[in-house]
């Protein structure tokens, strides 16, 4: 495999992981904006575990990733008091906070960043992105799944039927930020640098845009958002100072056009039927 | 000193007041968080630079400024709210965060990412109180920020067109019954918006003395804040949060360093969201009901 084809796959893969730590929280009805915290304190976690205590790379990301389902957890209490925007603008701000936290921790480097010295191949982020999409789709199919489908399409008439709405967005939101802990401390452990730069919001709206472009309504969409991102400006790497430019006018045009993203529920039971799979019906959403 | 940098900060608070009210304004009134805005106010304080190196006499550049801003802004209603009053709540907030990255972009790909100086059309002046300095430019945006508050309050409350825009904002559709031409008031409201965000761009740029793609980012995050920490929707709010923000960054550049400003800026905003959700002076009605 060429270097090129190698460096493009492995943005692709940590770019699903990432996917689907933002659709996580949009499944159930939430726009966490300070993904890119969480995906710091992974980073930060695993290669200072893996630098200082000599812990395998893969344990590190793992328990990156319940790090981040811990603290995500225990923010959610207060995060989850607001609602809408609120709960957007607090998760940008808890985003915000984290990323100057990482500037001033003297321990990991400050804002000069961090080397990390253990490293972690294609292969094994692989595996990862492969257990991320696997792990969303099997929750999905259960009844974990259909509750988190209708403690976003109707709060109210969930709660009435008994669902616990709050547990439901918490553990959302935590599943989501441990599989973003999850990603930063692979793309720590493959770049062998982090820096408290990366971080930042623009990070977390990019992740959100692409997600959103795919689509929220199946587990398809992220992954189809991912890969549009992601290998768009390859593609049109010959027009290269416009190709965020024109990311954007893609945007733009997808959300007048298709404001449910690319893939949507409908469409996927569709051609499920097609194929006499209709046993198997998507997600639906009104 | 410390009264020195209070002074500076009331005075970086001037702009972040102009940041706050374009937001607030969409937010209070269409319920729609506009993320263009960042982007309209780097335009305009790129466009009062290069209006500025073409020889322009600097009011006409700052006119030229001002108009590109509203352009940009109406381009940005025409492809975001007008499409999708009827779709999911974040659609817009999508559009227009692509608006964001596509005006970067497009700047980027005429005038590079470099950091522009801009030569300031007259002398730099200075007054003095006993051992305070104050420059005049920055006097100038602090008092327009606050007076033109003034008179959009004036407006939402006294006239015609801000009753309609008030309706609007309790409900679009029982307006439209009620006869108030939503159709021609929502773009209103995105001039308005972009004039004021188009304005703290080119103070901004006449005040700071660079411009470059991205600098309408930073500063807008903190004018979201000041919002937020005033209020949403409420326009007093707004100035209140900017001025607020514009201290306490330049008190933590004072007491700790430059890293630790974003800590204490969102810090804050994260305490008010927690405890006080409405923010200081409490969100107008609609912002608290709807999303």
């Amino acid at each position: 495999m060429s270097g090129y084809l190698e460096g493009v796959l492995v943005i692709l893969l940590l770019n699903v992981i990432f996917a689907y730590a933002v659709y996580w929280p949009l499944a159930a009805g939430q726009l966490n904006l300070g993904v890119a915290g969480f995906v710091g304190v992974g980073a930060y976690v695993s290669a200072y575990a893996s630098n200082e205590y000599g812990v395998s790379p893969w344990l590190a990301c793992i328990g990156a990733g319940m790090v981040t389902f811990v603290l995500a957890l225990i923010i959610a209490v207060p995060v989850l008091r607001t609602r809408g925007i609120y709960l957007a603008l607090a998760t940008f701000a808890f985003g915000q906070v984290l990323q100057s936290l990482f500037l001033n921790l003297e321990v990991v480097g400050g804002a000069a960043g961090y080397p990390v010295l253990a490293y972690l191949g294609i292969g094994g982020i692989a595996v990862f992105a492969f257990a991320v999409f696997l792990v969303t789709a099997f929750l999905e199919r259960t009844r974990f799944g259909l509750n988190m489908v209708a403690v976003h399409d109707d709060e109210a008439v969930s709660d009435l039927f008994g669902i616990n709405v709050r547990r439901y967005q918490a553990l959302a939101f935590a599943i989501g930020a441990a599989f973003a802990g999850l990603g930063g401390g692979l793309y720590g452990h493959h770049f062998s640098y982090i820096e408290p730069q990366n971080y930042s919001i623009l990070f977390s709206i990019s992740v959100v845009l692409f997600v959103l472009l795919g689509g929220t309504q199946t587990v398809f969409g992220p992954l189809l958002g991912a890969f549009f991102f992601t290998l768009l400006p390859e593609v049109l790497r010959g027009s290269e100072e416009w190709r965020y430019a024109i990311f954007a006018v893609l945007i733009i045009a997808t959300m007048i056009l298709r404001p449910q993203g690319l893939v949507t529920a409908g469409e996927l039971r569709a051609v499920r039927r097609l194929f006499g799979g209709g046993a198997l019906a998507g997600r639906s959403h009104g | 000193m410390l009264e020195q940098q209070l002074v500076n900060g009331l005075m970086l608070g001037g702009i972040y007041v102009l940041v706050a009210v374009a937001f607030t304004l969409t937010i209070g009134i269409l319920n729609f968080l506009n993320f263009s805005i960042p982007g309209v106010f780097m335009l305009s304080g790129v466009f009062t630079w290069a209006l500025l190196k073409m020889g322009l006499p600097w009011p006409l550049a700052i006119l030229g400024a001002l108009a590109v801003g509203a352009v940009a802004s109406l381009v940005v209603e025409r492809c975001t709210y007008s499409w999708m009053r009827s779709s999911d709540h974040y659609v817009p907030l999508v559009s227009s965060m692509g608006f964001l990255i596509l005006f970067e972009n497009l700047v980027l790909v005429q005038w590079g990412s470099d950091l522009q100086r801009v030569v300031l059309p007259f002398a730099d002046l200075n007054i003095r109180f006993a051992s305070l300095v104050v420059s005049i430019p920055q006097l100038v945006s602090l008092v327009l920020a606050i007076g033109l508050v003034f008179c959009l309050r004036m407006l939402l409350q006294k006239t015609q067109m801000g009753r309609g825009l008030r309706a609007i904002a309790e409900s679009p559709s029982t307006a439209e019954i009620l006869g108030v031409v939503v159709a021609r008031l929502v773009p209103m409201v995105f001039v308005i918006g972009g004039l004021f965000a188009a304005l703290g761009g080119m103070l901004f740029a006449l005040n700071y003395q660079q411009v470059h793609p991205f600098m309408g980012e930073e500063v807008a995050l903190k004018g979201i804040s000041a919002m937020v920490i005033g209020g949403m929707g409420n326009v007093w709010g707004s100035v209140l949060g900017g001025l607020l923000i514009g201290v306490v960054e330049v008190l933590s550049i004072h007491f700790f360093n430059a890293d630790f400003v974003d800590f204490s800026v969102y810090g804050l905003l994260l305490v008010i969201l927690f405890f006080k959700p409405t923010g200081l002076l409490g969100a107008s009605g609609i912002v608290r009901e709807k999303f």
